[in-house]
């Protein structure tokens, strides 16, 4: 019952997204896109941290990874589809090379913590240093604190680049598709390492799973995850900045999800789309500011609400499901 | 040889600025196992304080520097361990989280009240010339001040009947207080110490960078890499890694720009991390403190 209803609701929402720019302004159809980038975004980590139990502070660097690659290959090798996969593939090798050194060196989840926000705001020092004229890849210049203007927008394989309606669709579709996979790939064999590595590193390994490399894994996919994120995002806006990899960009995402859920993949979905709402809405009123409101948020969360806002949801409606006693609980294990 | 001794001071300036900017957040990982995602943000209020000490409240720089703003933003941590992170001992993830929330909130809020431009103070030293070169005055009494922080630590903790507390409830918490000893109070202490050295080492650097609310962000990479990479013993630990990554950041600063300097940093701290798990105090000076 619980899994029909899931199933039934991704494909209604994937419906619902290829219907509904029809029915929209642009302004909204731009404001929501933007929301599911981000939605994409706290995925990843919702995968990386809530699933696989990698503490990743500093995931805004791969989502600014894989915006400033698909910049940088659209303007040199056109906005098609190679432009994606190393949109793809750039975060996804530096989450890979980073991974190693962390993985392997065994360090734990504080020093993973520090270490990925601490490469985040090296990242954002380093691209925000690069705004004279020979800072360039191929004909593609970076820009510095400016950020890159103009970037182009994906074209379909006749020419025309898609419109914002597009956009939108794509944005849905990543967004369902990698719920889904995610979802699948958990049922796996591998992808029950992942929760054994989360749940007890040091019995996993006894077991004989080859932890290092699990997590090396996960940290990998999720990195290519956010970094398709980023490269919806570049496809967005025509535009990326060195903010992408701010302290308060990556404090976001870390909020999205514990407001969402840790441990959830959809909880992070909701927060994250929750939030966005709330921070534009605050963002045009002057008297408040929005970092002192998601501080506050944070701070609250992290005391009084630790599991978050969906597996209170969960709990709430499971009344409602209480013939059904079992996919309850399975659904809990997963 | 002019020229060799102003690279070695500026290598030594660069040291003990990475000490200053480290040593409160070291204090607070090293006794409290307790990442202090809001450092940088007590040495940004450690920076205003100064600067509204010394531009608005008539003090000497001196004063407002080295007394006022310790003191203020110690008493802000202490308030902050009360209202938040007493809850969260023994949940480690949870207080790094409450502390990045902190954090975010003290960013927001000094932005309310001070606005989003930098203030900036003067340089109080002339500089300083060795032969043909010169080398600012300022940068010597940081290297001065870092000495000094590290030898009122060596005595805080070797010599105080505090530091020995501390030092045992760093080993055993339980233990401590079936003796008779209050770990609540030892950590609110410990984590008021680091917060006003945070204070301490921001109203130093005030001179150097003028402060805005968000500067938190382009010190806490840096005093991050510098703690773990130190491991837990505090002041050997703080000051074999700030050595280190100084002098790695500062001939790479001298040789190409202050950006690739600081990327040197942060790569020979993930090699470092990686050979040496547990920071350079898990591996070498082992029973220092």
């Amino acid at each position: 019952m619980a899994r029909l209803l899931q199933s039934g609701g991704l494909i209604a929402v994937l419906a619902l997204g290829m219907v509904m720019p029809g029915w929209l302004e642009l302004f909204t159809i731009y404001e929501i896109t933007i929301y599911l980038i981000m939605a994409v975004l706290a995925l990843s980590l919702a995968f990386i941290w809530g699933k696989g139990g990698i503490m990743c502070l500093g995931q805004a660097a791969f989502f600014g990874l894989g915006a400033y690659a698909w910049a940088v290959a659209a303007i040199n090798f056109g906005p098609g589809l190679p432009a994606i996969a190393i949109a793809i593939a750039v975060p996804a090798l530096f989450a890979a090379v980073l991974g190693y050194f962390m993985f392997y060196g065994r360090i734990n989840d504080i020093y993973i913590g520090v270490i990925t926000l601490a490469v985040t705001l090296i990242l954002f020092n380093l691209i925000n240093s690069t705004s004279g004229p020979q800072y360039r890849i191929g004909s593609a210049l970076l820009g510095g604190f400016n950020g890159m203007t103009s970037v182009p927008t994906l074209t379909w394989p006749g020419g025309t680049p898609l419109g914002p309606a597009d956009i939108f669709r794509l944005t849905v579709a990543v967004l369902v598709t990698s719920i889904v996979a995610i979802s699948l790939y958990l049922k796996t064999t591998p992808g029950k390492v992942v929760i054994a590595v989360r749940e007890n590193e040091y019995r996993a390994e006894l077991l004989g799973y080859h932890v290092a490399r699990s997590k090396l894994v996960t940290f990998t996919l999720g990195g290519a995850l956010a970094g398709l994120g980023g490269c919806l995002f570049a496809n967005w806006g025509a535009f990326v900045s060195p903010t992408i990899f701010s302290l308060v960009q990556s404090a976001q995402i870390i909020i999205w999800v514990i407001v969402g859920g840790r441990g959830t993949l959809v909880g992070p979905i909701l927060g994250c789309i929750a939030l966005q709402w709330a921070t534009t809405k605050l963002g045009t009123q002057q008297v408040v500011q929005v970092n002192l409101v998601l501080g506050v948020v944070l701070a609250f969360f992290v005391l009084v609400v630790p599991q978050g806002i969906q597996p209170m949801i969960t709990k709430a409606l499971r009344p409602l499901f209480r013939r059904e006693t079992k996919p309850a609980t399975k659904e809990r294990l997963t | 040889m002019d020229f060799a001794s102003i690279l070695i001071i500026e290598i030594l300036g660069s040291i003990a600025i990475l000490v200053l900017i480290s040593i409160g957040l070291a204090v607070v990982f090293g006794m409290m196992k307790v990442i202090n995602m809001a450092h940088g943000e007590f040495l940004m209020l450690g920076g205003y304080v100064t600067i509204y000490g010394t531009n608005h409240g008539g003090l000497s720089f001196w004063v407002s520097s080295l007394i006022l703003a310790p003191i203020v933003v110690g008493l802000i941590g202490l308030l902050l361990e009360w209202l938040v992170i007493r809850h969260l001992y023994g949940r480690m993830i949870d207080t790094m989280l409450a502390t990045w929330g902190i954090s975010l909130a003290l960013i927001g809020g000094m932005t309310m009240l001070v606005g989003n431009t930098t203030t900036g103070i003067s340089t109080p030293l002339p500089s300083v010339s060795i032969g043909e070169f010169s080398v600012s005055g300022y940068v010597m009494f940081l290297i001065a001040l870092a000495i000094m922080v590290f030898a009122l630590l060596y005595v805080l903790f070797k010599l105080t009947t505090f530091g020995l507390l501390a030092r045992a409830t760093t080993q055993n918490a339980d233990m401590v207080a079936a003796l008779g000893g209050n770990p609540r109070r030892i950590y609110a202490l410990t984590f008021g110490l680091g917060a006003a050295l945070a204070g301490l080492g921001g109203a130093a650097l005030a001179p150097l960078t003028g402060v805005i609310p968000t500067i938190g962000a382009s010190y806490i990479a840096k005093a991050f890499i510098t703690v773990i990479s130190g491991g837990f013993a505090v002041i050997a630990g703080n000051l074999s890694a700030a050595t280190l990554f100084g002098t790695v950041g500062q001939v790479f600063t001298y040789l190409y720009t202050p950006v690739i300097g600081e990327v040197a940093l942060l790569l020979t701290a993930i090699v470092l991390i990686r050979l040496l798990p547990k920071g350079i105090t898990g591996r070498f000076f082992r029973r220092s403190i």
